[in-house]
């Protein structure tokens, strides 16, 4: 079955089908007689022509190589990979939910307008905040909604010299990348030995042409950053803002929140801490909230509730615009808001609790064979640098985990440190599972002393092994002949 | 005990003693006392699966969805029918619980799923490469421009007809507002774009955008616009329907240099406006300046086929600010259903679509047409959406068709204040000549 390498075309034979729609039963229009002939296609797309068994099993085969939460442990750092609840999915499919038209009267979808309002307020509780929207797609989508709120703060003040952000150079790629994106220049700060941020460097960054900050805390490498409030009140002074990119969120829910630590502007991966779930990459949700006089920039339209009726609020004069071509992903914050009813304030807490007592517990446990390069306690994720007593890279530990069937941690991030494994083991995994990691970790570990060519090898077990991602790039070959 | 949540008291106690701490709060020693907080935040209680269940019943009630009433709305998103194959794939965890695909050892299936999608899409639309997906046809179209002044570098101003969905051009707008980006438009006559204001389009102007079928469902002139954007060495960037493309040509054969669109039609429930799923695609020339992921295929060690994200040194992890963009999460699992959609519908389904679609819209035109509550608002060749003028109060006809269980088209007078009365029906496969006739029949009785 492992072995099953075809192209869904590659079973395409002429006449074969796999649907079924019932036959016109109005006047046939032929478009040859009604559409301009120079728009109407003259060849063939080539689609594949197939039945629905060979779809069924053709993409079956495809999911069995793949491994997601639900095959087995997934510590990918900065990721978090918790299980995602069964009951997220079902009720995203509940017709009165799925199968409701964005343009229906705002009568009409009161539902789902008093769902996203519920679920806007819980978010300003959990952050801190004042105001919320749900528009934007993904983390990297809030972050440059954030920012355009930065920059519209600073125009509507006339304060125009203000032409850069401050990013540490453990921060996630999209955050420079962002701030490009709405024409902001980046100074990158250099993080300290311990992965805080230098306040003597962050001081002297903080000039009159300085937007604003972008922080993640707890750190890309797992540590919370002990000054936040002096740096929130530096950049304050300075006249910027604060922006707290939220992919770390799953260390602190219930403990600690960014808007009491000083952050203006928050934004939240959904797909992360409130786990709806990854999907291969998307769809995710990227929320953003913001202290109370930032609200009038917030995307058109935000949900509104005005005597008991819910409604879409477009008349927002100060508004950075509109972000999506309708309200955001609205399938994900469904999944979101369940999850916030299943837990609810307790059990939050008690995730983020759980996050970071896993996190520290395999820190423990693993800085016996591996580099730990900051002893410290953690929160919800650690950074190693590598194997001790071996100069063994990095990416072959990470291929051979696969061998043991284990998902590898994030590697080579953040760029800080040497040789990066970036473990986060989330909240919902048992201590067997825990357990187990350790003891690959320490046979691979034994491998590398041993016999290091058995992790230069490796995988050897995955439906392929390691791939030429040289020829790839070389030659792109992206669709099929 | 929290069923997500698997750690025992007495395994916590075990684990606390092996890191060397008393307690969970020693955990926390490094945030700062006064940023702690003392209590539990101000949210709902824990709830089981059946009271989450009562909860969504209690809400539900409060939506009508689409099933129970027909409905004949469109503008961006449409009522197509899904076959049973797109949710049975996409509900696999194997694929809707991973990552991106960053160890492409164990992620074959996502990554061979987004080749194939880049093949289906690249095959519609006759681009040379398409990207693994955007967020939207909106954000995707915004992009789009975005892209066409990073290869026309010296050009800052982009052009967009005023026949592009009006949400598309807000989100455009949006994009090129905090980006200092000049934005220009093209007008609308009679329904589609002015052909006269096509000399705004100048060696200034990097890329011109157009829909097709454009916001009012008609078929544009592309051949004339691209023409026109060609003379000027500008690119040319068309947002199209999917859908249509079983039928209408591949706008990678009327010139467009970059083709983006909204992929909802493929498989994609409602979900009141989103997930949906972005496309994006373009000529070989240009494929370096595309944002997001791309798959591409290779080999293994032992020289077996597989795949792999390539062109990595396009993007925000390897680039940082230099990125040619910020995505990262684009919409994959919708990517999935696009491609299991258009695997199950393949050539035959794609064409009987187009053709259904075709044929159902203009009998409905024809019959509103005969009652004497309409009049032609356009007199211009259209695919499945269609705008009339109502001699009767648009909202009084919307009251009158929901009541007898029909979610009524489109009020464009809530739009735009120039086209008071004017309704914009959407018909795709999914609707009947029974159904088609009742809304006539309820139509002609409306004062």
């Amino acid at each position: 079955m492992r072995d099953y390498n075809k192209l869904i075309i590659e079973l395409s034979k002429e006449g074969r089908k796999a649907y079924s729609i019932p036959k016109n039963d109005v006047e046939t229009v032929d478009p040859e007689k009604y559409i301009p002939k120079n728009v109407l296609r003259k060849e063939d797309p080539k689609l594949p022509e197939v039945y629905e068994v060979d779809v069924m099993r053709h993409y079956t085969n495809l999911s069995n190589k793949n491994y997601g939460v639900d095959t087995g442990f997934y510590p990918l750092g900065s990721c978090t990979m918790k299980y995602n609840p069964k009951i997220n999915e079902d009720m995203a499919k509940l017709p009165n939910f799925a199968n409701i038209h964005p343009r229906q009267g705002e009568d009409t979808v009161q539902g789902s307008l008093e769902l996203m309002y519920e679920l806007q307020e819980k978010l300003c509780e959990i952050t801190g905040t004042d105001g919320f929207t749900l528009q934007p797609a993904a983390g990297a989508h809030g972050e440059l909604t954030g920012l355009m709120i930065i920059k519209k703060y600073h125009e509507e003040r006339n304060d125009t010299k203000r032409t850069k952000i401050i990013v540490p150079d453990s921060a996630h790629g999209t955050n420079p990348a962002s701030a490009t994106a709405v024409g902001y220049d980046i100074i990158e700060i250099k993080s300290r030995k311990d992965g805080s941020i230098d306040l003597d460097e962050l001081k002297e960054a903080l000039t009159d042409e300085v937007a604003g900050l972008m922080l993640t805390n707890p750190s890309t490498l797992g540590l919370f950053e002990r000054n936040i409030c002096e740096i929130s009140k530096l950049v304050h002074e300075a006249g910027g803002l604060v922006y707290y990119d939220g992919a770390n969120l799953n260390a602190i829910m219930g403990k600690s929140r960014p808007g009491d630590m000083g952050f203006d502007i928050v934004h939240l991966n959904l797909h992360k801490t409130f786990s709806t779930p990854h999907g291969g990459g998307g769809p995710g949700a990227g929320p953003v909230g913001v202290r109370h006089d930032l609200i009038k920039y917030l995307p058109v339209p935000v949900v509104a509730k005005k005597d008991d009726k819910y409604y879409l609020d477009y008349d927002k004069p100060s508004s950075i615009g509109r972000l999506m071509g309708f309200y955001g992903n609205f399938g994900v914050l469904l999944k979101a808001y369940t999850y916030i009813l299943k837990m609810g304030a307790s059990g939050l807490r008690e995730a983020s609790e759980a996050a970071v007592l896993n996190a520290n517990y395999l820190q423990s446990q693993l800085k016996k064979e591996y580099k730990l390069p900051i002893e410290q306690v953690c929160k919800h994720e650690f950074v190693l640098s590598g194997m001790k007593d071996s100069d063994v890279h990095t990416l072959d530990i990470a291929k051979r985990m696969l061998d043991y069937g284990v998902h590898p941690p994030t590697v080579y991030f953040p760029l800080i440190i040497d040789e990066a494994l970036m473990v986060e083991p989330t909240d919902t995994e048992t201590l067997e599972t825990l357990d187990n990691f350790i003891e690959i970790m320490n046979k691979i570990k034994k491998e590398a002393i041993e016999n290091p060519k058995i992790l230069e090898e490796a995988p050897i077990t995955t439906p392929v092994r390691r791939l030429d991602e040289v020829q790839a790039a070389r030659k792109p070959k992206v669709k099929w002949d | 005990m929290n069923p997500y949540l698997p750690i025992t008291p007495e395994e916590r106690e075990q684990m606390l003693k092996k890191i060397g701490v008393d307690s969970i709060e020693d955990l926390f020693c490094d945030v700062p006392e006064h940023i702690k907080l003392k209590e539990e935040l101000k949210i709902n209680d824990p709830l089981s699966e059946m009271e989450i269940r009562r909860r969504f019943s209690e809400l539900g009630k409060k939506n009508k969805n689409i099933d129970d009433y027909t409905c004949y709305l469109g503008g961006g998103a449409y009522d197509h029918y899904i076959p049973s194959t797109v949710g049975h794939i996409a509900g696999r965890s194997e694929f809707y619980s991973s990552y991106t695909p960053y160890q492409p050892e164990v992620s074959q299936g996502t990554l061979q799923y987004i080749f194939e999608y880049q093949s289906m899409l690249a095959e519609l639309t006759g681009m040379d490469v398409m990207n693994a997906s955007m967020y939207d046809g909106a954000t995707a179209t915004a992009e789009a421009a975005l892209m066409a002044l990073r290869i026309k570098k010296k050009r800052n101003k982009i052009i967009v007809s005023k026949t592009v969905n009006p949400d598309t051009i807000d989100v455009l707008e949006t994009y090129c507002h905090f980006r200092d980006i000049e934005l220009e438009y093209l007008e609308e006559k009679d329904g589609e774009t002015d052909p006269a204001s096509l000399e705004k389009i100048d060696k200034e102007t990097a890329g011109v955008i157009i829909q097709n079928p454009n916001f009012y469902g008609i078929i544009e002139d592309v051949v004339h616009i691209s023409e026109a954007v060609q003379e000027s060495k500008s690119l040319l960037i068309m947002n199209v329907d999917p859908s249509t493309l079983g039928v209408l040509e591949a706008p990678g054969k009327l010139g467009a240099d970059i083709v983006v669109g909204e992929g909802q039609s493929l498989g994609i429930p409602l979900s009141y406006g989103g997930p949906y799923v972005g496309f994006m695609g373009t000529t070989t020339k240009n494929m370096r300046k595309l944002p997001g992921r791309i798959c591409g295929e290779t080999v293994d060690e032992d020289g077996k086929r597989g795949f792999v994200l390539t062109l990595q040194a396009r993007e925000q992890h390897i680039r940082r600010e230099k990125a040619n963009s910020n995505i990262c999460s684009n919409q994959s699992l919708y990517a999935l259903m696009n491609t299991v959609y258009l695997s199950t519908m393949g050539l035959a389904g794609m064409k009987e679509v187009g053709n259904q679609c075709v044929s159902k819209a203009s009998y409905a035109y024809k019959k509103l047409l005969e009652t004497d509550k309409f009049e032609k608002a356009f007199d211009k060749p259209f695919f499945k959406e269609f705008v009339v003028k109502s001699k009767v109060d648009a909202e009084k006809i919307n009251e009158v068709l929901f009541e007898n269980g029909i979610i009524g088209p489109l009020d464009l007078g809530k739009i735009n204040e120039d086209m008071k009365n004017h309704l914009m029906f959407s018909i795709t496969e999914k609707r009947t000549k029974d159904e088609i006739d009742k809304l006539v029949e309820i139509l002609k009785g409306v004062e």
